[in-house]
């Protein structure tokens, strides 16, 4: 089934977070959410230092079938976009926790991670959906 | 819900399965745009055994469908020749679009959609009184679409094989919108997709070994998807989504499937077209192409100068690398309009509704 990683985070709205370590946290969205999107065709990407709060919608992933909205997993301010994804946006289906991660974020309160998901608890919840 | 007699191929090619009005389909099986530019580039195949088949039979049957249909069977005289057609109700409104294949002076092939099926069939019997004809469902016929540039060729390779100790020549020299009965089969050079290829009817029985035979080949399965993007792509309409019961052909662009002459032939919503025509037509069925990035979908808000229309089917198409789409408009718009996309206004250029034929660029992007 879909591939889960243990070291990311997750919200239920099938984003994965990265923490790396520096007040930033790389974010994608995660196999599960690939496989329904389908074949990604054109990703619409937040501008660099826009600031979000958690649950806004930051990105638009467009679909052969769909667009759907990527909500921002945390509060904070964007530092860096795959910009890859404007020619390349089947990295997100081929490589969704490499290549086709999707935008970085300066996080206001890092304390705020420990409200996401683990893998774990994510796997559970794509179950029961 | 209903499985074709492929279910275990489509399984076996990882397959994605879906409810497609009321069958369990392959939407792809694995990446709908390999898929799609699998068929452009060489070869693929369909399994549209959902698609319905009919045959009509009788000493009537070209009268009978004659009045049944807005296009004119009488246009055809070569066997197996095939034509587009749709079939009004009384008031112009489309109650399904279909191709009739004309097979002998008193025998006729239609294939209609699935999701119409039951309207369709309920339809074509009330319509048959008065009439000595004899409609059968042909619930026996699997149906497979093999479309590409490589398509026939692989095939006609194949067919020897599949087809034992009979001529296949008939096949071989097939033109374009003809088909051919061999044995139990019927082989058409038809499609859905803008590209050669065939359309074959084969028995339940037998599709499988044929599936088999055709993947050995490197005939990659196609998803319904694809089906889309394909066709979409090569311009054509999809019921339900670009015309239904609501629409007439004159605004659907579908005006060149009606045959006025003769005058003298009475065929349902004949009336109510000419009235449509003679008050002018308001609106009118074109190709759009989106200026920028983003994806045109159905339903989106087309404004112009000459007043509001909407899209009827839009998608990313894969081949050109832009969004195209169908839409329906005021009579009066001109060459650019704009498309609310996701609550923004975007530039579209509107062309006419072909994009890709014969793996072949119909525009400039």
């Amino acid at each position: 089934m879909s591939n889960i990683p243990a070291d990311l985070k997750y919200a239920a709205s099938h984003e994965w977070v990265r923490d790396n370590e520096d007040g930033t946290v790389t974010v994608g969205i995660t196999d599960h959410a690939q496989e329904l999107l389908g074949d990604l065709v054109f990703v619409e990407l937040p501008d660099v230092d826009a600031e979000f709060g958690a649950g806004d919608g930051i990105v638009v992933a467009e679909s052969v079938k769909a667009a759907s909205d990527v909500y921002a997993p945390l509060t904070g301010k964007v530092t860096e976009v795959n910009e890859a994804l404007i020619d390349a946006p089947e990295l997100v289906n081929s490589d969704p926790y490499g290549d086709g991660w999707l935008f970085m974020l300066e996080v206001e309160d890092m304390d705020m991670m420990a409200g996401l998901l683990d893998a774990a608890a994510y796997e559970d919840g794509i179950e029961e959906a | 819900m209903q499985r074709t007699a492929l279910y275990q191929q489509h399984l076996a090619a990882s397959g994605k399965m879906v409810d497609f009005a009321g069958w369990e389909m392959p939407i792809h099986y694995g990446s709908q745009l390999n898929e799609h530019k699998q068929v452009r580039g060489d070869a693929g195949m369909f399994d549209v055994s959902h698609m319905v088949v009919l045959d009509l039979h009788g000493p009537e049957v070209k009268p009978y469908l004659q009045q049944l249909l807005a296009n004119d069977v009488a246009r055809l005289s070569v066997p197996g020749k095939a034509l587009y057609s749709c079939m009004l109700n009384q008031q112009g409104g489309i109650i399904d679009d279909l191709i009739v294949y004309y097979l002998a002076a008193d025998c006729y092939r239609l294939v209609v959609n699935a999701a119409t099926r039951e309207n369709d069939l309920a339809w074509m019997r009330q319509q048959l009184a008065g009439f000595n004809v004899e409609l059968r469902e042909r619930d026996d016929l699997s149906m497979l679409a093999v479309q590409g540039p490589q398509a026939r060729q692989k095939v006609m390779a194949l067919l020897p094989a599949l087809l034992p100790d009979i001529a296949l020549d008939a096949a071989a020299e097939l033109k374009p919108f003809v088909g051919v009965a061999l044995r139990d089969w019927f082989i058409a050079r038809t499609g859905y997709t803008g590209e050669d290829g065939f359309e074959i009817m084969i028995p339940h029985a037998q599709v499988a070994a044929a599936w088999e035979h055709l993947l050995a080949a490197g005939i990659a399965p196609i998803g319904l998807g694809a089906r889309d993007t394909l066709r979409l792509e090569a311009g054509m309409n999809l019921y339900g989504t670009d015309m239904d019961i609501t629409t007439s052909p004159l605004v659907s662009g579908l005006g060149w499937t009606v045959a006025w002459e003769p005058a003298a032939r009475v065929f349902n919503g004949r009336a109510a077209l000419e009235a449509e025509r003679a008050a002018g037509v308001p609106q009118k069925f074109v190709g759009l192409v989106l200026q920028g990035k983003g994806v045109l979908r159905s339903h989106m808000q087309v404004v112009c100068a000459a007043g509001e229309g909407e899209i009827t089917s839009g998608t990313f198409s894969p081949s050109l690398g832009v969004a195209i789409a169908m839409a329906r408009v005021p009579a009066a718009c001109g060459d650019s309009c704009e498309v609310v996309v996701r609550g923004k206004l975007m530039p579209a250029n509107v062309v006419k509704p072909s994009f890709v034929r014969n793996g072949t660029p119909q525009i400039n992007v």
